[in-house]
């Protein structure tokens, strides 16, 4: 798109960035193939399966594991809630979307998470690291949602691998963050304190550092699972499939009624998915140490 | 020989650092040697010697670079130039795990803020070291236990940290340094974060278990009265730059400049101050064998009321007055005994602070009798000395001329007026008892 008829044309050289993104993405699907292959195959043999018990099962089976958790870890009134609204759910025409959405989001953000937090370390423990990750990551974050999706399909062709992973690395980001935050918050002192006795550098990351940082890491980890529920909705368009698939089709045809379905399965996934890893964080004795020495003071 | 020892030590903080400690090296002040360099020198060309089993104090005010010089100590901070010897072991240029491996062996450290692991117990907190060194599980129990039994806090083995007190949980951050069972002990301004009344507590605790322990301890403070209490030596610190190091009294009597002159100048001398350095010659001794007629001309001669008694090996037996005294002529005895009384005049040690004086001052008609270690009469303090060595106390206007400051001058001042006023009490109510008494 250019802004004809102003007079700074010809003085501005046009700078060709969607060319050469083109090229290397071209470059990528070529000589690269492998390597997405097997990236496809190991995401589509987690989904798969995932996707086949969840939706496998009776409905009343997957409400009641949900609601026994929720019962574990925030007590019974967050059990009946969790009935409630996953019934809402199940008595909806929409449960196996749901189910597949599920299914999505948990292996997009498990594997988002098991790349995040290791990066999570290195950038709190190394500077230069630090110093490339952090425009990398304000880039990832702040790249509008959809744009994901174009190399996803260039790599990865149509339907639910592209989905997933765009919603990985869509919803990395925050794991990345709030790991270095959390490990770069631990007092000083007592860091200090694990070296004064000799501690090894791995010791004082695995036995002092990684546990006081769980509580912020925790809720790295419950926004990654919130941002892949918000993305893979998005990859809807891509052909993902679950929840995504029913809203862009309400959308297109501006079904008000099964938009509005869609839209609250998400939000009881969300409701759901976010109150239990929150409720996880605190299950740590390491978090909730700390919770207790933060009372007492 | 030294259990450590450090040799013309610098840390520069910034970009430049080399050069400014090339800078200061020649002997640049501070201000001068850094300017234009981005460049902050927390420790200014440190050299001193830590004997086997003394407490080191070091005292500043914050600011004044302590804290990074006793993290040089142990290598937590990298010194940009100069020399730490640990049992004779150069500690600047060890490889990290030669680094850890002395940390683990040699020095041990306490924290200001306690710094224990709040999701490990009691016990696996003060077990920390024993765990780094892999020692097995049974074992690293035990002697966690032993270490955490010094300090009182055994029964507290399994709780977290957090259920403690803060003064408890100083007491477990020095049993995690003794259960390491190091003989050198690094402690950070160790009391500093509690309150005063658990702070004497503990620094008691500490005296107790060094002189049990008989540890080398380097202590950080910016306490003046907490250095004076523990320190066997004292190392002053100001803007970077060791500015004397000698003892307690050494410092408090010969400040080496109006800086230390000024730092001390409200410090608590009736504590440091002992007995044996303001008593006085007794005017009149004398044997028990003497007759009355030598204890009346002695207390013609020296216009006193009293005379001080000694019996075999000069041994202080206690005083006669001069009542007595024409009592004992009057009645023809051969010598003063059956006169001598131990009730007038309070005996006290040698090594008595003034402080603890007040006291005996207050409740003994006539000067009180200082002994030394074997009983024997080494001096007297009559009250007015004791109130003279106190007004002698604030510090000497001339001994600031740099940075005179009233505030420092006059803030030495209630402490003497605070004594006269208790010692003024003492004497009123000594005068009431004695006109109730049969002369």
């Amino acid at each position: 798109m250019s802004v004809s008829g102003s007079p700074w044309d010809g003085w501005l050289p046009r700078i060709p960035l969607g060319t050469w993104t083109e090229s290397v993405v071209d470059w990528a699907t070529s000589s690269l193939g492998p390597v997405f292959d097997g990236v496809a195959t190991l995401v589509d043999t987690l989904v798969q399966p995932l996707n086949d018990l969840l939706t496998g099962v009776p409905a009343v089976v997957v409400v009641g594991v949900f609601a026994a958790l929720g019962w574990w870890l925030r007590g019974w009134k967050f059990a009946l809630g969790v009935t409630v609204g996953l019934g809402l759910v199940a008595g909806m025409p929409y449960w196996a979307e749901t189910m597949s959405t599920l299914a999505q989001v948990l292996v997009a953000s498990t594997l988002a998470l098991l790349l995040a937090i290791p990066l999570g370390v290195l950038v709190a423990e190394n500077r230069r690291v630090a110093a490339v990750a952090r425009p990398v990551l304000d880039l990832m974050q702040t790249m509008p949602a959809f744009v994901y999706l174009i190399p996803a399909i260039f790599f990865f062709g149509i339907g639910t691998v592209p989905g997933v992973l765009a919603t990985l690395v869509f919803s990395m980001p925050p794991g990345v963050r709030l790991t270095a935050l959390g490990l770069r918050q631990v007092d000083k002192e007592i860091v200090q304190a694990a070296e004064s006795f000799g501690a090894p550098p791995w010791m004082v990351l695995l036995r002092t550092k990684l546990p006081l940082a769980l509580p912020t890491i925790m809720t790295g980890v419950n926004q990654v699972i919130m941002l892949a529920l918000s993305m893979v909705v998005i990859a809807g368009m891509v052909g993902a499939g679950g929840l995504g698939d029913v809203i862009m089709f309400a959308l297109s045809q501006v079904e008000v009624g099964s938009g509005f379905e869609g839209g609250i399965a998400v939000v009881t996934l969300a409701v759901v998915l976010d109150r239990l890893t929150d409720a996880v964080g605190d299950r740590f004795p390491s978090a909730r140490a700390q919770r207790l020495a933060r009372q007492a003071h | 020989m030294s259990a450590l020892a450090v040799q013309s030590l610098y840390k520069v903080f910034g970009n430049r650092a080399d050069e400014a400690v090339t800078r200061l090296a020649d002997g640049q002040p501070r201000a001068e040697a850094l300017a234009g360099l981005s460049a902050t020198a927390a420790v200014i060309d440190a050299t001193f010697e830590v004997r086997p089993g003394e407490i080191f104090v070091v005292m500043g005010l914050s600011g004044s670079g302590k804290s990074t010089l006793i993290r040089m100590l142990n290598g937590l901070v990298r010194p940009t130039r100069g020399s730490v010897r640990v049992d004779g072991v150069e500690l600047t240029t060890l490889k990290p795990a030669a680094l850890r491996k002395l940390r683990r062996d040699k020095i041990s450290m306490v924290f200001q803020h306690f710094a224990l692991m709040p999701h490990r117990t009691v016990l696996d907190n003060a077990g920390y070291a024993l765990e780094v060194a892999r020692l097995p599980k049974a074992q690293r129990r035990e002697r966690a236990l032993e270490a955490l039994r010094m300090v009182g806090l055994e029964e507290w083995a399994d709780n977290l940290p957090h259920h403690l007190s803060g003064g408890m949980r100083q007491r477990v951050g020095l049993a995690r340094a003794l259960a390491a069972d190091t003989d050198i002990l690094l402690m950070d301004e160790a009391f500093s974060a509690l309150d005063p009344l658990i702070r004497r507590e503990i620094q008691d605790q500490l005296l107790e278990l060094q002189a049990e322990l008989g540890k080398t301890i380097i202590f950080i403070t910016h306490d003046l009265n907490e250095a004076m209490r523990l320190g066997d030596r004292i190392a002053v610190m100001r803007d970077g730059r060791i500015v004397q190091i000698g003892t307690a009294e050494e410092i408090l009597t010969d400040p080496a400049n109006g800086y230390v002159a000024q730092f001390v100048a409200d410090v608590d001398r009736t504590r440091i101050l002992t007995a044996s350095s303001v008593m006085e010659k007794p005017q009149s001794v004398l044997d028990i064998g003497a007759g009355p007629r030598v204890a009346a001309k002695a207390l013609r001669e020296t216009q006193t009321s009293v005379v001080y008694v000694t019996g075999p090996q000069k041994k202080f037996l206690g005083t006669v007055t001069e009542d007595e005294v024409s009592a004992a002529l009057r009645e023809g005895r051969p010598n003063l005994d059956g006169y001598v009384s131990t009730e007038r005049v309070r005996s006290v040690g040698a090594d008595t602070s003034l402080a603890d004086l007040f006291a005996d001052s207050a409740a003994s008609q006539h000067p009180v009798a200082v002994l030394d270690d074997r009983g024997r009469l080494a001096g007297v303090i009559p009250r007015i000395t004791l109130l003279t060595a106190l007004a002698a106390a604030s510090p000497d206007p001339t001994a600031t001329p740099d940075e005179s400051s009233t505030d420092d001058t006059t803030a030495a001042q209630p402490t003497a007026d605070a004594a006269t006023a208790a010692l003024t009490q003492g004497d009123v109510k000594l005068v009431g008892t004695t006109k109730g008494e049969p002369a």
